[in-house]
């Protein structure tokens, strides 16, 4: 099989020295916004005005930490369950993106096309508002939370985006793969799994997680429709001391560190599965 | 489903009658006629875009045609209800770029079908892949991927891949086209071999050599037509048509 390089995502880096632990790279990339934020909160100190009367902003980024990291692991939480619903949904999608029936691959098409060219916000305050509170079906009511409404609204697009990445492995398999399985009579579902989608999967991996590191990152828009993560929770403390101008440098650098930490371990797993699979397809 | 009306051996296996093959604007089969008899080798040589391929393509349904007839052991090609599973288990193809499934091991592609489409059991088509790739000088290999191997390597699992399906029939488009000149042989001793057995085979083919050393018959085609037939010795060493010599004395 003639070697087709994966096409190059956002993600990725200058190609870390050979010998380099990764882990080491990662904690020093961390430390270095770690030691920003540390600075930021020194300088925004020492500009305050009287020193003495007030508390020191990182005594104030302590006390709060716990709270904060709840919310952020609450940003976790919605970025799992949105992807994977958002998955499950984005392969049932994919499929028809890939039928024979021209009508299911037009309606299937017509759905990615929707939920991929709109904004995400939008989407979300589409889901916000179009779901009722709670779900009644026959004697069963389920209750429906914003933050569960914030999952689904932001499972659309990641549904269309997965849909697309599917559709987009399948078209990168040569059409030899397909003949080769018509001429040995597999049927049509049988090339569709044993043969082509095997090939696919590790194709799909590397923008798969990519579209994830951005639904992460994504997940602070909830604040926007009221769900408590840690944006939401970052303006309450920013409230609860006051509105202090000087703290919210430190306080929202703060976050941007989690967020960092989290996302560039999974930039760089992107990065090495994508070297890994070009060289190996 | 086609009803397959009795095929006897005494017929032509393959009987195709004055095919035609459109792409867009572009007609590749002009009227092509031919018969092949059961055990027989046939050749189809010419210059590139004379429809060779899609010739042997309408064969076993990889490439619909727009007129005329193919019938292979009595079942119509271009029927509307065509039992493709009864058309490709009597005609095996080998392609150009080997086409083996990447992801799994020699073995495993030499299986997959005999298993999943045809529903033999493991344990007998496990032995049965075994012995074909002994046959085809692999032994060793079993468990490697495709990408593991040489061109010719992989050529000949995708043969061995093919004759897991125990066809009457063999197809080979262009076969040697991509490999290396130092591994063309062992893929020609390979189908040399399937020949001497007995096995019919449909060979389109640029190795002026091997035609002449194994074809029965050789095709001359230009431009979607069927320019000169007639044993190789004949057409080799006598070409009546002046494309058929003006083909031959740049290939030769």
């Amino acid at each position: 099989m003639t070697a087709r390089p994966m096409p190059a995502t956002p993600f990725v880096l200058a190609p870390p020295r050979a010998g380099t632990p990764k882990l080491r790279l990662r904690l020093w990339h961390g430390a270095a916004l770690a030691m920003l934020v540390l600075l930021s909160a020194t300088l925004a100190d020492a500009a305050s005005t009287g020193p003495a009367a007030r508390a020191g902003i990182l005594v104030i980024l302590l006390k709060w930490t716990p709270l904060l990291f709840r919310g952020f692991l609450f940003n976790i939480l919605i970025s799992v369950a949105s992807m994977t619903i958002g998955t499950i949904l984005g392969g049932a999608l994919g499929i028809t993106l890939i039928s024979l029936l021209p009508p299911v691959r037009l309606a299937g098409s017509v759905t990615m096309q929707f939920f991929r060219n709109a904004p995400w916000l939008v989407l979300l305050f589409f889901a916000m508002f179009l779901l009722p509170f709670q779900l009644r079906i026959g004697p069963l009511v389920i209750p429906l939370p914003d933050w569960l409404k914030a999952v689904i609204g932001l499972s659309l697009p990641v549904m269309a985006n997965v849909a697309e990445i599917m559709r987009g492995a399948v078209a990168s398999i040569p059409s030899g793969q397909w003949e080769a399985a018509e001429s040995l009579a597999f049927k049509r579902r049988q090339q569709v799994w044993s043969i082509i989608m095997p090939q696919c999967i590790k194709r799909m991996l590397p923008p798969w997680m990519n579209l994830y590191a951005i639904l992460t990152m994504s997940t602070v828009l909830a604040s926007i429709v009221g769900v408590n993560e840690v944006m939401t929770l970052a303006g309450q403390v920013s409230a609860a001391e006051g509105g202090r101008t000087d703290l919210l440098t430190p306080l929202y650098g703060y976050i941007m560190v989690w967020f960092f930490l989290y996302a560039y371990p999974i930039a760089l797993l992107t990065t090495r599965l994508e070297r890994r699979f070009a060289v190996k397809m | 489903m086609a009803e397959a009306s009795p095929w006897t051996p005494d017929q032509p296996i393959i009987e195709i009658t004055d095919i035609h093959k459109s792409f867009g604007h572009v007609e590749v089969l002009r009227g092509i006629s031919l018969k092949v008899r059961k055990g027989e080798v046939i050749c189809i040589i010419g210059p590139s875009g004379s429809g060779k391929s899609t010739l042997i393509r309408c064969i076993n349904a990889l490439t619909p045609f727009d007129r005329g007839s193919v019938r292979v052991m009595g079942i119509e090609v271009g029927a509307p209800h065509l039992d493709k599973l009864a058309l490709r288990r009597r005609v095996g193809m080998v392609f150009q770029q080997y086409n083996l499934f990447p992801h799994r091991t020699a073995l495993q592609n030499v299986m997959m079908a005999p298993i999943q489409v045809l529903h033999q059991p493991r344990r007998e088509v496990e032995a049965r892949a075994m012995a074909l790739l002994k046959k085809v000088r692999l032994e060793g290999k079993e468990h490697s991927y495709p990408g593991q191997m040489s061109g010719g390597q992989q050529q000949r699992v995708a043969i061995a891949r093919s004759l897991a399906m125990n066809p009457d029939i063999m197809l080979f488009d262009e076969v040697t086209a991509a490999l290396d000149p130092e591994t063309v042989k062992e893929v020609l001793v390979t189908i040399k071999q399937l020949a001497d057995e007995g096995m019919t085979c449909i060979l389109v083919t640029h190795e002026m050599g091997f035609a002449r050393e194994v074809a029965d018959h050789v095709y001359f085609t230009d431009r979607g037509v069927i320019v000169e037939d007639g044993p190789p010795a004949e057409l080799f060493a006598n070409p009546r048509d002046p494309r058929t010599q003006a083909f031959l004395s740049q290939v030769l």
